[in-house]
């Protein structure tokens, strides 16, 4: 049976529930404990399962993030939670140098069942030390996947996807979602956690978003339906690996692709898709893939600035008018 | 210290009270948006360091920086505005709360991301001694942010290569909702500094002669050519982390028991000319040794000196509103302008 609940929500139920069934799982943080959570996705967890299960660290990010990497190798499921992407950058050794790479430099043979979950994105004036957004950096290490959950429903799946896998899995959350509300059902069986899904039909362009993007994507094809043009909206649901056949096939169809995505333009998440997608269905494109993405500035605290700086929904819907009139 | 000094104190204390208040208020009423860290019950560390520096000097600061800048004299309107996320703010509305700047001042800025002051002012105190200059630098910093990593590197660099550097923690004994004996295994932050020969003195953050008078010895010693020195002043905040923050982790008779010693009112009281009323001898002696001294010697401060600066604050917190208000929104060409601002000339392609 399908509930009405928050993203935070999904991800709480998705920990408690992995916590529940495997001794093995452990979180990691600074606040996740007594405090409860930045956005209350660890709340009731320390009450619950003790201090050693539910831990609150030091402001020490490399460190407690290598700690994850440690007990990850003696087969254990550390959840690490670094409070926001930004402090994450931080913890980039542990996670480049060493997560993605010491299972490879041991010939194969050790686990990394770790998992990071960050929040991240453009939050709310916030200003540039506070508002990044990472997938560009971490999309091109070879060795780790990234999940980025835009529904309640995915959110639960994939983070429990990521906690239960050998390999270390990132598990990006943005900001402006953890209140967004959707049906969660646990009973339905999970898609693969890499699978993109397509969220609506269309047969004019492609709409090819992820996260909060993928929300505003769906916004815009309502908008553009209204005035006679079908988007298929494709929510990407990870980064790394990407899902190149629902793509591809949403192409073939549609024979033209929109990107459109909250970080910034150059080479970001949007310049790997459409050159893939270049690559594989050359023949099928009408027009060349188009991006529509931040600009490549950091974020202004100014509000008025902040929205100038990412993709709003207006920005879609005048893009998709563009890319259709194009080549035809 | 002469009546203009104490009263200089006091102003800065006051303004840094009433200004944080507005900024509570301003945020409620939604011109103010994003993290806000206040400051209430903190200010005898930003007046009593900061007022023991040469306007040469250099400060470096953490998110929670607006009376920092105020006392370094940086003005009440352009620090608003910044708040405001306006033209005229001190950071032209890029920064906002957290990354106040300005160089004019030597204010080296507000830094959001834990652990990020101590290489900034190692950086600046190595400029200092490559040139050989007479010039210091204050590094603030958390009781929490000494867990970073960049913590120890730095010290043991300003150490090593005798960098001028006073490292100043306000701990405030709590990182966000962790308490510091949850977070730290050293929970004397200046016992720290020994790992690195670094003097070393913990203050009452809560007492401003005090911290003027440790910070004036420890840059002397500074400027002696001794190398960097660490200050830890004990204090609290009043408020929750930030204007996000209810901050239910702190039971309210622990917040009761710090607002005993409000640094404001240990601060007036220290410089009004009244005799010690019952409930004063009745509270100890600590209250009543320091009242009699500064009552019987000095005499700073009557009832109607003391009205009369409220209101002069006030009335200065309330032209900075105005300002704030007044000042232009940045525009995009603002911003692009802010991002290249080092790339002159130059023609890339
Ligand atoms: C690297 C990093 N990790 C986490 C945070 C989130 N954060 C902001 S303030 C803070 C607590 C800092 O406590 P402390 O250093 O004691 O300073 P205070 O806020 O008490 O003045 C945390 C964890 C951050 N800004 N940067």
């Amino acid at each position: 049976m399908a509930e009405e609940v928050l993203i935070w929500q999904a991800l709480n139920r998705a920990l408690d529930e992995v916590m529940a069934a495997d001794e093995d799982v452990f979180i990691l943080g600074e606040d996740v404990g007594l405090y409860g959570g930045s956005y209350r996705v660890t709340e009731g967890l320390y009450a619950k399962y003790g201090e050693w299960r539910v831990r609150d660290t030091p402001i020490s990010e490399d460190s407690f993030t290598g700690l994850g990497v440690g007990a990850a190798l003696m087969g254990l499921r550390p959840v690490v939670e670094i409070m926001t992407i930004n402090f994450a950058l931080l913890a980039l050794d542990a996670i480049i140098n060493m997560a993605a790479k010491v299972p490879f430099m041991a010939g194969g043979r050790l686990p990394m069942g770790l998992t990071i979950r960050t929040p991240g994105g453009v939050a709310k004036q916030l200003a540039a030390q506070h508002s990044q957004r990472l997938e560009h950096t971490l999309m091109n290490v070879p060795g780790l996947r990234i999940v980025v959950p835009a529904t309640p429903q995915d959110a639960y799946w994939q983070l429990k996807q990521a906690v239960l896998s050998d390999e270390p899995v990132i598990v990006l959350e943005h900001e402006l979602l953890y209140f967004h509300k959707g049906p969660l059902d646990p009973a339905i069986p999970p898609p693969p956690p890499h699978r993109a899904v397509v969220r609506r039909p269309g047969r004019d362009l492609t709409l090819i978003a992820y996260s909060k993007m993928a929300v505003l994507a769906g916004q815009a094809a309502e908008r553009l339906a209204a005035q006679g043009i079908e988007a298929e909206v494709i929510d990407l649901r990870s980064l790394s690996p990407i899902d190149w056949q629902t793509c591809a096939d949403s192409v073939a169809r549609t024979h033209r692709v929109l990107i459109v995505e909250e970080d910034c333009r150059f080479a970001g998440a949007g310049a790997e898709i459409a050159a893939g997608l270049t690559e594989r269905c050359f023949t099928r494109l009408e027009a060349a893939p188009m991006r529509l993405a931040g600009l490549d500035m950091p974020t202004p605290y100014n509000g008025t600035l902040e929205a100038q700086t990412i993709p709003q929904v207006d920005d879609i819907v005048a893009a998709a008018h563009r890319l259709v009139k194009e080549g035809s | 210290m002469d009546r203009d000094q104490a009263l200089a104190f006091l102003h800065d204390m006051l303004l840094g009270r009433r200004f944080e208040e507005r900024c509570a208020e301003e945020y409620m009423k939604g011109n103010i948006a994003g993290f806000l860290h206040l400051y209430p019950g903190e200010e005898a560390v930003a007046v009593g360091v900061i007022h023991a520096c040469e306007t040469s000097d250099y400060i470096v600061s953490t998110y929670r920086e607006h009376v920092h800048a105020l006392v370094r004299g940086v003005p009440a309107g352009e620090v608003m505005a910044e708040l405001f996320g306006k033209r005229c703010g001190c950071s032209r509305g890029m920064g906002g709360s957290m990354h106040l700047f300005d160089p004019q001042r030597r204010f080296m800025g507000g830094y959001a991301i834990v652990g990020e002051t101590y290489p900034v002012a190692i950086g600046l105190g190595y400029g200092i001694a490559m040139k050989d200059l007479p010039e210091a630098v204050i590094c603030f910093f958390g009781d929490g942010a000494v867990n970073q990593g960049t913590f120890h590197e730095s010290l043991n660099m300003a150490a090593l290569w005798k960098l001028p550097v006073l490292f100043v923690c306000e701990n405030n004994q709590y990182a966000i909702g962790t308490e510091i004996h949850r977070h730290s295994a050293v929970p004397e932050v200046y016992k720290r500094a020994a790992a690195y020969r670094i003097p070393a003195e913990r203050v009452d953050g809560m007492d401003v002669l005090k911290v003027y008078r440790a910070t004036e010895h420890a840059l002397q010693q500074i400027r002696a050519g001794s190398g960097p020195q660490l200050l830890e002043c004990l204090t609290y905040r009043f408020r929750g982390h930030s204007m996000a923050d209810p901050g239910h982790y702190r039971p309210p008779v622990e917040v009761k028991a710090h607002q005993q010693t409000d640094p404001l009112e240990l601060a007036l009281r220290e410089l009004s000319l009244v005799y010690p009323t019952p409930e004063q001898i009745a509270a100890g002696p600590d209250a009543l040794l320091k009242l009699r001294q500064y009552c019987f010697d000095q005499g700073h401060l009557h009832e109607e000196g003391f009205k009369e600066l409220e209101q002069q604050v006030q009335d200065e917190v309330e032209a900075a509103v105005q300002f704030a208000l007044e000042s232009p929104q940045p525009t995009l060409d603002d911003a692009w302008q802010a991002l290249y601002c080092n790339r002159g000339d130059e023609i890339l392609i």
